[in-house]
């Protein structure tokens, strides 16, 4: 009974509607956009450096930005200015993987991810 | 008889010298020193192996320079490659396959694996000394020996950035693994010599 008990809970887990489970399936809209831009442009102090997306991409995600460190060019995040943007889901969630653990010193929600990629869809 | 032998020796010396002359002057074309042979018998004698991986492309050059793996001894590529969480400072965590990919490509052609020249330099100065694998390629001796007369006041300059690991910021073919000092071009400076 023991070892069935996980394995039963992860059965009902996945039976459960997307709805009953947070952050899942989060709809890109004006309001995650906002809250995207808000968190884009949100400052924190990680190991000493104060830090935030705009650190490397700058706070207009339609231009380049340049790596803090090494200086090395980014190419704009902003779909309407780089195509090449949120094509690979591979590259997206490396990517939000590093670079949250960088800037916020933790990784990103799904609803922190659902609202930058929503802001950087937007403009 | 004695006629045969002579003469099947003679056939023998002809047949293996023409195999040997064949052996020697065979190449990808009429020339005997092609212009590739010429160029690569150089960069081994001057450079270091150019990168050649495409995932190293990518996940390493992707936010820094894509540093040669003959400038580190393998046993540095592999604690570069098991600290990735904090990569002085940055995360650049791989997912498990990626990781084991490039530590496999960056140990096989590390420095002490290379015979081009920089890498046996490189290797050379760092044996007996108390870091034999060092984290930096800028706390290698050779390296420091070689960049030992660059001004700070060059250093400083915004285009290089206050540090020495950008390599492409004065070598400008550094990319091919070529770090002579004729090709030598500081950004917002110009040629060096010294």
């Amino acid at each position: 009974m023991k070892s069935i008990f996980p394995a039963l809970i992860a059965a009902a887990i996945t039976l459960l509607p997307n709805s009953a489970l947070p952050n899942t399936q989060i709809e890109p809209s004006a309001f995650t956009a906002k809250s995207g831009e808000k968190l884009w442009n949100q400052t924190q102090t990680i190991s000493g450096q104060v830090r935030s997306c705009a650190s490397c991409h700058t706070s207009d995600p339609r231009q380049a930005g340049k790596h803090i460190r090494t200086g090395k060019p980014i190419k704009p995040m902003a779909p309407s200015a780089n195509a090449e943007r949120f094509v690979d889901p591979k590259k997206v969630s490396k990517w939000f993987k590093r670079n949250c653990k960088w800037t916020l010193g933790r990784e990103c929600s799904e609803q922190e991810k659902a609202d930058i990629t929503s802001y950087l869809k937007s403009i | 008889m004695k006629t045969l032998i002579f003469s099947t020796a003679a056939v023998a010396l002809v047949g293996t010298l023409g195999l040997g002359i064949q052996g020697a002057w065979s190449d990808d074309d009429d020339h005997s020193f092609s212009t590739a042979k010429w160029n690569k018998m150089k960069a081994r004698s001057t450079g270091v192996a150019a990168v050649t991986n495409a995932l190293y492309t990518e996940e390493c050059g992707s936010c820094h320079f894509a540093y040669p793996p003959g400038l580190l001894p393998a046993s540095s590529w592999q604690k570069v490659m098991a600290g990735l969480a904090d990569h002085f400072g940055d995360n650049a965590e791989l997912d498990a396959n990626e990781q084991q990919q490039l530590t496999e490509y960056l140990t096989n052609n590390a420095a002490d694996t290379s015979s081009y020249r920089r890498s046996r330099k490189i290797m050379n100065s760092l044996q007996n000394t108390n870091t034999p694998s060092p984290l930096r390629i800028t706390e290698i001796p050779y390296f420091r020996h070689e960049h030992r007369e660059i001004p700070k006041r060059i250093i400083n300059l915004p285009e290089v950035g206050g540090n020495l690991s950008q390599c492409n910021s004065c070598h400008q073919h550094a990319e091919k693994g070529s770090f002579n000092e004729d090709e030598i071009s500081i950004k917002g400076f110009g040629r060096w010599k010294d």
